[in-house]
């Protein structure tokens, strides 16, 4: 197909061999610049799917699915420029003729050739290694090969846990052992070095990350060579031996030893390759021949190859940048990493091995707490040259940057217990060309920058600077950065809640629970101006509820309520309402379809179920709204809320009651679900999802709090949502029992609704909540703020006080006084409500229904559904 | 002329629908400080007679405090003296005057008219 191309020149053709993350970061980057459409860019990969995330491989075992390993959006692959042929093997270049050639004998002729082919994994040649059970670590496909055999392994011998051993205790092999873990296999890592991540860490730091990890279970064996792998009969692992002739049993072998660059292409097209293998490039990227260039991990540059996504990404920009004529040229990599490796922190930046002459080391190492800190500092002991972290990396995003720089303090300060190292680090100004983002490679001037062109809140920073999208360990450096930057431009960071109320909902909802106050009046003599508005009253109706304070139409709290709230239903278009009763997870009996669909059809509503597994029925008037309510709560039901910024629905699947494959009874927990969080007032609507299975036909990832059932008990997954902006929920925990489960979701509900702003929905809490997911389990789980009997008694208080709101209006003549049409004439329906009648049922006339209504082409019914007799005159639209 | 409803029938910071003699739906809304206005209750941006279920406040203005109801459709503020949407003044829902007589409200005459959305 390319070759038809010919005579549409002067498009130049870009074809890129390998589908990696350098290889998407190439693509965009030349999408984002080739402004003028010069070149169309075609990208042959070999595996089955799009560029995704490897360095977030591990995460496959926490239940996510390959999809969201998937990088960028799909619209780079939907751009017309641009050609993605995933399952595509190149097996052959031809420079002279600029063409390359597929397995399949496809031939793609090309202007430049980009090589991205990433690397192997690496596997020792230790006898045995080819044995069943032998895996590597390095493509979705392999992590999903490794899961498979141990599950398989898991079903044939239930009575004893599968047996894992990692080959090599760098980062991979850390990961792999994590994976291992995660699939509930044990874990024996074999490292020939002396200490784990010999790469990155000293002996200290290597001494202290063994004593972590041994303590999490993992059996580590540093300075042991393998020898080869067993197998007692037949091709399957059965066990090692190691040089020393020691032997151990183990059913599975991870191979983790490191890469080599995929340079046989390179080869046999006779380009030049390094040493110890990469194709050599120079500064700008570019091999041996000027139409190819070579970048990511396959290419060697500077006299070596780089492991590293970030040093990957840079060569990437720089190979887009020399296509569309640019000069920019490779700066060196930069090595730091921080990560967490099995639980544990490791951060490694700099100079870690205090290579440069005459550097000094500061270090503080405490096995109690299990963290080891050190920098490394030049020999006047001003300026900052590296450091490393294990344990306790928290001071890695303040410290980083300032590599190279003067410390203007003690060194030592930076590295005291306590996160007093980052209060130093980060009280320091960062000079705008300071790397805040490694991975990325955004500076300290890019995010302010970004500021001053208009970006308003972290979000708007990351998109356009992408600081902080890839790893992420960069995020609390750029929050400040941009926090003190508008705080200096004069962009006034207003937080108010709106004019009546200085502060945003988070610190207006501690104020009013510290101060103990319970109504609207004090609440605005002390903390507001005015009399409030219609963004501060409901804001503080909301609050009040969520702490308790009684039903929502009592006394003064009825004059904060907005419409909704106010009547206890839903407002529609032409200013009747939506009636929507609870149906606990879905459930419901024939007799109660048959009450619903009496009161509907006696008052003529029209009906139309829900994606919450409900029922709403539209057009009634606001003074029907209690006779259809005494119907309804006679009947057993009670109010769904579908009104308020408060719990809406728990949907679920039928579960294992019915369900061939459920594993969980997902209908009982909805329901229990349900009634405890009913009526739970929140910063904005709540909804949950409970699956039978790992199916997931509740589609419970799509909700503020997924519950997915497991054979174990269920995994629980937060900060979903559906609309505008979809978010899958992250898995918080696995495999809680019952009780577990619902203390979990309490005590998440209830830290939400204290601390997140008005409107905000749980997923943007959680992309803002200082430390992401890691930091709501330790609030949750490890009781980190000492909150967790705090959250837990507002929700016994909660679940206590709740009481159906429509039953109370029934029983209280001076709440029913609100359902009135007219004050003056109780039994006059609003003449200017009119309907048609299509597919069976009412919806409301527009103002083009009326016109030909008034000219006799169409008939209208009044709200009581009667025939309107038309005069033309009544009929017109006002104004 | 028409009496309306015993005073304690409006509550402060609420407002209630009324018809007026002419058929005109008009929302009475009493203020914090006691003070009663009456404006259209049909609101020009959503075409609904909805008005007198909004939320009465105040905002500001031009530098200065007006007392308004809100609109529960698409949240116009309208201001309680001259009927004027706060955001477009071409807009007014109309103001009727309105009184407390022997202890009922009595609704008179239409003293602005209503304008709609041009």
């Amino acid at each position: 197909m390319s070759e038809q191309i010919e005579q549409a020149r002067p498009r130049e053709r870009v074809v890129v061999i390998g589908a990696g993350m350098v290889a998407h970061r190439f693509v965009e980057a030349m999408r984002s610049r080739d402004d003028a459409g010069r070149f169309d860019i075609t990208v042959l990969g070999d595996e089955p799917r799009p560029p995704y995330d490897r360095v977030a491989l591990t995460s496959y075992f926490t239940g996510r699915d390959p999809e969201d390993l998937n990088l960028g959006g799909a619209e780079l692959w939907a751009d017309p420029r641009v050609t993605l042929a995933k399952r595509t093997e190149v097996t052959d270049v031809d420079r002279n003729a600029k063409v390359v050639t597929t397995a399949k004998g496809v031939r793609h002729p090309y202007d430049h050739l980009v090589l991205a082919t990433g690397s192997y994994a690496a596997v020792p040649p230790v006898k045995g290694n080819d044995l069943q059970g032998c895996f590597v670590y390095r493509t979705i496909d392999d992590v999903a090969a490794l899961r498979g055999y141990v599950e398989e392994l898991r079903a044939a011998h239930p009575e004893r846990p599968v047996r894992g051993a990692v080959v090599g205790g760098g980062l991979l092999g850390l990961e792999a052992a994590g994976a291992l873990q995660a699939l509930g296999a044990e874990s024996t890592v074999i490292e020939f070095a002396p200490r784990l991540m010999p790469l990155q860490v000293d002996d200290g730091g290597g001494q202290e990350l063994r004593r972590l990890i041994d303590n999490l279970g993992v059996e580590v064996r540093t300075g042991t060579a393998t020898q080869r792998v067993l197998a007692k009969r037949g091709r399957r692992v059965t066990g090692m031996e190691f040089a020393d002739g020691e032997k151990i049993d183990v059913d599975v072998v991870v191979f983790a030893t490191g890469v080599r660059p995929r340079d046989e292409l390179a080869r046999a097209a006779g380009l030049e390759v390094g040493e110890r293998g990469g194709v050599v490039v120079d500064d700008r990227c570019r091999t041996s021949d000027e139409s190819i260039h070579a970048i990511g991990e396959v290419a060697c540059i500077q006299g070596r190859v780089w492991g590293l996504v970030a040093p990957g990404y840079t060569m990437a920009e720089i190979a887009a940048d020399a296509l569309l004529g640019g000069e920019s040229s490779f700066p060196g990599a930069d090595t730091s990493t921080k990560l967490k490796l099995l639980g544990v922190d490791v951060a490694s930046f700099g100079d870690a091995f205090a290579t440069t002459p005459g550097a000094l080391e500061v270090v503080y190492s405490d096995s109690v707490t299990g963290s080891y800190k050190k920098l490394v500092v030049s020999d006047d002991a001003q300026t900052l040259l590296g450091g490393i972290l294990v344990g306790d990396a928290s001071a890695y995003a303040g410290l980083r940057p300032l590599v190279g720089r003067r410390l203007g303090a003690d060194p030592s300060s930076f590295i005291v217990p306590a996160g007093a190292g980052e209060g130093a680090a980060s009280s320091l100004e960062l000079p705008d060309d300071a790397a805040v983002c490694s991975c990325n490679n955004v500076s300290a001037g890019q995010i302010r920058s970004a500021v001053d062109d208009g970006a308003s809140n972290l979000a708007d920073v990351k998109s356009c600077t992408k600081a902080g999208t890839s790893c992420g360990s960069c995020l609390p450096i750029v929050k400040k950065l941009f926090e003190s930057h508008q705080e200096k431009a004069g962009i006034a960071v207003d937080r108010s809640l709106c004019e009546h109320i200085p502060m945003p909902r988070s610190e207006l909802f501690n104020a009013i629970k510290v101060a103990g106050l319970a109504t609207f009046s004090e609440i605005m003599e002390r903390f507001g101006t005015g009399r409030g508005c219609d963004i501060c009253k409901p804001t503080i109706a909301n609050i009040l509820a969520s702490l308790g304070g009684g039903h929502i139409l009592a006394g003064e709290q009825s004059t904060l309520q907005d419409s909704n709230d106010h009547v206890l239903a839903n407002l529609q278009k032409d200013g009747t309402y939506s009636v929507v009763p609870r149906i606990p997870g879905g459930e419901i009996t024939p007799d109660g379809l048959l009450v619903i669909a009496q009161v509907a059809k006696d008052f003529g509503l029209y009906t139309k179920i829900t994606g919450g597994q409900r029922i709403d029925l539209f057009g009634a008037r606001i003074d029907q709204l209690p006779a259809i309510w005494k119907r309804l709560v006679d009947a057993g039901f009670e109010s769904g809320h579908a009104y308020g910024k408060s719990l809406r629905t728990v949907k679920s699947c039928v579960g294992q009651s019915w369900c061939r494959y459920g594993v969980q009874d997902s209908v009982r927990m909805a329901i229990d679900l349900e009634l405890r969080y009913r009526g739970l007032r929140s910063p904005h609507k709540l909804k949950l999802g409970v699956s039978g299975c790992a199916r997931e036909c509740a589609e419970a990832r799509g909700k503020d709090a997924g519950v997915i059932a497991t054979e174990n008990g269920w995994n629980l997954y937060v900060g979903g949502n559906g609309g505008a902006t979809p978010k899958h929920a992250q898995l918080l925990a696995q495999d809680l029992s019952d009780a577990e489960l619902i203390t979990a979701i309490d005590r998440f509900f209830m830290y939400y609704v204290s601390t997140a702003e008005r409107l905000q929905r749980t997923a943007p809490w959680l992309e803002e909540l200082d430390g992401g997911i890691e930091r709501l389990r330790e609030v949750i789980f490890d009781d980190a703020l000492g909150l967790c009997d705090d959250l837990d008694a507002m929700m016994t208080h909660h679940v206590g006080a709740y009481a159906d709101e429509w039953r109370e209006v029934l029983e209280d003549p001076e709440k029913l006084a609100q359902f009135t049409g007219f004050v003056n004439d109780a039994t006059d329906a609003d003449p200017d409500l009119l309907y048609v009648v299509e597919r069976e049922q009412v919806r409301p006339a527009t103002a083009d229904d009326r016109a030909r209504a008034a000219a006799g082409e169409l008939d209208l019914v009044d709200s009581e559904r009667r025939p309107v007799m038309v005069a033309g005159s009544t009929l017109e639209v006002r104004a | 002329m028409s009496v309306v409803c015993p005073v304690e029938r409006v509550r402060p910071e609420r407002a209630v629908a009324a018809k007026a003699d002419d058929g005109a739906q008009v929302a009475i809304v009493r203020t914090a400080d006691g003070a009663l206005h009456a404006v259209g209750h049909y609101d020009p941006y959503a075409e609904a007679n909805v008005i007198a279920r909004g939320i009465v406040g105040t905002a500001t203005v031009a530098g200065e405090v007006r007392d308004v109801i809100q609109s529960p459709m698409y949240k116009q503020a309208f201001d309680l003296a001259t009927g004027r949407c706060t955001s477009d003044p071409d807009v007014t829902l109309g103001v009727w005057d309105v009184a407390e007589e022997d202890g009922m409200i009595v609704l008179r005459n239409n003293r602005i008219a209503p304008s709609g959305v041009a």
